[in-house]
């Protein structure tokens, strides 16, 4: 008996230790043990990915925080840059005599046959003024005396008058009458035998001066520092400021034009080339060709550098100015302000017609064929390729509705279509995880059933409604190829004014500047990203608060 | 102006409304407020509403339609010499010359499409008093410029006082309606309640609109290029199209390597997305200790927040140059606009979308089939590979299903990294192109509406549209089942 127990025992032993099982186990806890290995391995591959994506792009944006800048002293001799900007000096005329003709207004006929009793060059003499004496720059009310056209004096003397034969004459009756008008006003007076136009115009300063070229002047100055160099050599020595010293310099002048006749002194940003050469990101072992700055302009700048001229400052112009084709101007606020103005449109949209679509299929909506097709087509809606979305906004508001290109209006309205579903969704979720007692309760005392939503569910489930939009929101933040679609891809150099002036957003601005050669750009474009991922890590940060903070489990 | 104008009277009127019919409802109850239907709110509200919505569906309605009524009627009172000397002034000679007669007999009837949008583009401009107009032009257009100006003036004078009418009335006849036995909270309830069905509705019109635009622009697109040459054609130039005497007449709109090159960027991105996500979610759902997933999940989805272009940038700037040099080091020529590193990226990018999805449905196996396996002797991965894995298959399939849908629609990781020259090849070492670049490509910047090359995007967004959509159907509905049965 214990024989025969014995046998079984050892039989069973022996099928679960003989070689072949042992072997057998560790076969299958080796391929456990790969199993997890694997799981692992890929946790840490897409753990890995996010890092490297985050530190290369992170790495790269840092040299753009910083931007150098040339101290220059600049000599603003008034000369040439009055000489500079008189053609247009007319306008200041043009201003003050139509203002005398109120009927004019809007009407181009009547006012073009009213300027030209002048001579078109009438208004060099307030060129010629301000050459000398600078003080009228100061933004004041000069008088002037212009000179007439020949037939106007031949009117004013009684060569010709209406009664002359058109053939003969070239004044119109409308010139003869604004004529007799600037007479009877006085501003047309007999001095000696001759008749002028004597009148008093405003110079405002912005306009007198804006058509002047300041970076000529940023130029002198750079050429004063290399006296030895001459001729088509200054071509290099200019390359090492940017063409925005110039904006700098007359935006210094304009808000003091006493400066004007003086010499002040000034930190011009560098161009890219030289910001990158000082940032040591040029490479000075390649050879001459292959490098963007030749060995002349390093020798330049080294001389600039060691005599203490080339400052490095936090880059403010990143964060306050609009693109631009150089990359040491180019800045994000008018693609931020374009984001701003397109979210504004989508949360305004999206929002209530989001919140309330979803109040009616979880609370009233009746269980049909109807409903259902609306919760298929939701569902459907949310797994949409945006860039299809983008064909709609082309097709529907631009084509069909003329509404304008890109304006962020439009963006805005694309976007809005697009978040709805997310919005929808996470509504119903947060009103159906309201419990049915509250309802009930509501329902009980006598209310009806929409005080019992708007009063009751609603504000218990708005902590959840809003977590849900801020996540949409943040999603149409990074949103691109919708916004491709209604022309938001434009190059813009100002800061949009509305909803309907032309604008791009960040992440398209992010596009833009991903393809453009200059390699200051590259870290542009690493900074943007990283400004639009501190956008989204806010938001999510605040969707995530809102939950935690609000959250009721019932 | 008179537009804002209107619209903050009205603001006004209805919260003047709001009180009036409260005061009065409360009157007309002697002062018992009791005794009334509804509490007296609700009549505030019902004069409210009657007040202000009527007037700002008017405005809305007026500013979608009286530009184009405008126009029409500025272009219909044109003389026809007004037309004749624009023509001369803005048309090249030749055109002019062909069209000179037609212009003279029936004014702007003689112009094409364009040269009616040019016409009333130019009019706009000298009615706004812009200089983008040449002093002739402007000179001609004075007329039409002015006719124009006196209608806005016109309309805008005749939209607030039609708006302003219809406040008053509205505010007038609601008001007179108050009685204390009036339903007032049924009837605001009621209007409330057909605000939420047409919201409701947004989701339906959207999908009505997308379908709707695309057949529409594709069958234009379709009457010049047979829809056969698009569907199985192997040559794509879109180019070409430019030229006049070339529309739709050379093979040049053959999609197949769009499609070709659309599912390779996807098979990789797949290849890559689905065991690095599947083996996520197995290792979160059954071996990571509660910690462990709790904080490497949400980093783990950081992954599906960051938008597409920093996607794109990535891969131009870190994944294409790596594996460039990468095969360079093995003696292979890669492009530098490879199929690889957009797939690649894409993967990435899809991960954290298959994780969580196949995370849920791993999730919601039951305890009981794991236990089930654990008690006869199953190793843990035994058990998830022959037990779990099974059962959660349709799921998985499905999140796949979805997955493959965004990797197929996705834009900018493919326009920034991939190539514009379509390829009929598999190879993924070179360039090719997909439907999502060639929609991008063609419609950004300027386009004029009538080109195949401009319509051919359309087309390839129908079929976009089509194919993501049954990709989303199926995988929903397998979701769908699936969850049920276990529920």
């Amino acid at each position: 008996m214990t024989d025969v127990t014995h046998d079984a025992v050892a039989i069973k032993l022996g099928h679960h230790t003989s070689e072949d099982a042992q072997r057998r186990l560790r076969r299958r806890y080796a391929s456990e043990r790969r199993f997890k290995f694997f799981g692992i391995a890929a946790i840490c591959l897409g753990l890995g990915m996010l890092a490297i994506l985050l530190i290369s792009i992170g790495s790269r944006a840092i040299p753009a925080l910083t931007q150098n800048y040339l101290t220059l002293q600049v000599e603003i001799p008034a000369e040439p840059l009055v000489a500079s900007a008189d053609h247009n000096h007319m306008q200041f005329v043009e201003r003050e005599i139509l203002s005398l003709f109120p009927d004019a207004i809007g009407d181009f006929q009547a006012q073009r046959q009213i300027m030209s009793i002048m001579p078109f060059d009438a208004a060099d003499v307030i060129g010629e003024r301000l050459l000398e004496d600078q003080s009228a720059l100061g933004g004041e009310r000069i008088e002037v005396t212009l000179p007439l056209t020949d037939e106007a004096r031949a009117y004013i003397n009684g060569e010709i008058s209406r009664t002359t034969p058109d053939a003969d004459r070239q004044l119109t009756d409308e010139q003869m009458s604004a004529i007799d008008r600037l007479r009877d006003d006085g501003v047309i007076v007999i001095d000696g035998d001759q008749a002028v136009l004597d009148i008093a115009v405003d110079l405002p300063v912005y306009e007198v001066l804006n058509q002047a070229n300041f970076q000529s002047l940023a130029n002198e100055a750079l050429y004063r520092l290399f006296p030895e160099v001459e001729g088509r050599a200054r071509g290099d020595l200019r390359a090492i400021i940017s063409p925005g010293a110039g904006f700098d310099l007359r935006r210094m002048i304009l808000a003091d034009p006493g400066l004007v006749g003086g010499s002040v002194t000034i930190e011009v940003p560098l161009s890219d080339s030289f910001d990158q050469l000082a940032k040591g990101r040029v490479d000075r072992d390649l050879p001459e060709d292959r490098r963007r700055v030749n060995d002349e302009q390093i020798a330049y700048f080294d001389s600039l550098e060691a005599a203490g001229m080339v400052t490095s400052r936090f880059n403010t112009r990143f964060f306050s100015a609009a693109d631009s084709r150089q990359p040491e101007l180019a800045g994000i606020w008018g693609a931020l302000v374009g984001s701003f103005y397109t979210l504004v449109v989508t949360l305004l949209l999206s929002f209530p017609i989001g919140v309330s679509a979803a109040i009616y299929l979880e609370e009233f909506a009746p269980k049909n064929r109807l409903t259902d097709l609306i919760e298929v087509n939701i569902n459907n809606l949310a797994a949409v390729p945006s860039i299809v979305f983008g064909l709609l906004g082309l097709a529907v508001f631009i084509q069909f509705f003329g509404l304008p290109r890109s304006a962020p209006l439009v963006g805005g309205m694309v976007l809005a279509l697009m978040t709805l579903p997310t919005i929808i969704i996470a509504s119903r979720a947060a009103l159906k995880a309201v419990p049915p007692s509250i309802r009930e309760a509501a329902l009980g005392m006598g209310a009806s059933k929409l005080q019992t939503v708007t009063h009751h569910v609603l504000p218990l489930a708005m902590p959840g409604i809003l977590t849900g939009t801020i996540i949409g929101m943040a999603q149409a933040l990074g949103e691109t190829a919708p916004l491709l679609m209604v022309g938001m891809v434009a190059f813009i150099t100002s800061t949009p004014e509305g909803l309907t002036s032309p604008a791009t957003v960040l992440p398209v601005q992010i596009y833009i500047w991903s393809d453009a050669p200059e390699r200051g750009f590259v870290a542009k474009t690493s900074l943007a990203i990283m400004t639009l991922l501190a956008f989204l890590i806010c938001m999510n940060a605040l969707a995530v608060w809102l939950r935690k903070r609000f959250e009721r489990r019932w | 102006m008179q537009t804002w104008v209107l619209i903050v009277v009205l603001l006004i009127l209805g919260l003047a409304g709001y009180y009036l019919g409260r005061n009065r409802a409360v009157a007309a109850a002697d002062g018992k407020a009791a005794s009334l239907h509804s509490v007296p709110s609700y009549y505030g509200m019902y004069v409210a509403i009657w007040a202000a919505i009527p007037g700002l569906i008017l405005v809305l309605i007026w500013l979608s339609i009286a530009p184009v009524v405008r126009d029409n009627m500025v272009l219909s009172a044109i003389p026809p010499e007004t037309v004749t000397a624009w023509a001369q002034e803005m048309l090249p000679a030749d055109l002019f010359a062909a069209e000179a007669e037609a212009i003279a007999a029936s004014g702007t009837d003689g112009l094409t499409g364009p040269q009616v949008e040019l016409l009333m583009v130019n009019i706009n401009n000298v009615a706004a008093g812009s200089s983008f107009v040449s002093p002739t032009v402007a000179g001609i257009l004075v007329g039409p410029a002015e006719h124009m100006n006196s209608l806005g003036e016109l309309s805008g004078w005749g939209l607030l006082v039609i708006g302003l009418g219809l406040a008053c009335a509205g505010l007038y006849t609601a008001r007179r309606r108050l009685a204390p036995q009036f339903r007032a909270r049924n009837r605001v309830e009621g209007i409330i309640n057909l605000f939420l069905i047409i919201c409701s509705t947004i989701a339906i019109l959207t999908t009505l609109g997308i379908v709707l635009s695309l057949l529409f622009e594709s069958a234009r697109f379709f009457g010049m290029v047979p829809i056969w040459e698009f569907l199985f054609g192997t040559q794509w130039s879109p180019q070409i199209a430019i030229r006049a005497d070339q529309v739709g007449s050379s093979g040049a709109f053959g999609a197949i390597p769009l499609f070709v090159g659309t599912l390779l960027i996807a098979a990789i991105a797949m290849l890559v997305a689905v065991p690095v996500g599947l083996m996520s979610a197995i290792y979160l759902s059954d071996y990571a200790p509660p910690r462990v997933r709790a904080s490497v999940k949400p980093v783990l989805e950081i992954l599906a927040g960051i938008p597409t272009v920093v996607y794109g940038f990535f891969a131009i700037l870190t994944v294409a140059p790596f594996i460039r040099d990468l095969g360079a080091a093995v003696g292979l020529s890669v492009s530098a606009n490879s199929a690889l590193a957009a797939g690649v990226v894409m993967g990435i990018m899809i991960v954290p979308f298959i994780s969580s999805l196949s995370d849920d449905v791993i999730n919601a196996v039951p305890q009981s089939l794991r236990d089930g396996s654990a008690a006869l002797g199953a190793t843990k991965s035994e058990t998830i590979r022959q037990v779990v894995l099974p059962a959660a298959l349709p799921g998985i399939v499905g999140a796949c299903l979805l997955a493959a849908s965004r990797a197929i629609g996705e834009t900018m990781i493919v326009v920034m990294a991939a190539g514009l020259a379509a390829n009929l090849t598999v190879n993924p070492f070179a360039a090719v192109t997909t439907v999502t670049v060639q929609i991008a490509t063609l419609l950004v910047g300027d386009q004029e509406f009538n080109s195949a090359k401009t319509l051919s995007a359309f087309a390839l967004g129908l079929m976009l549209f089509i194919v993501t959509l049954c990709l989303n159907v199926i995988a929903l509905r397998v979701v769908k089942k699936y969850r049920e049965k276990y529920d």
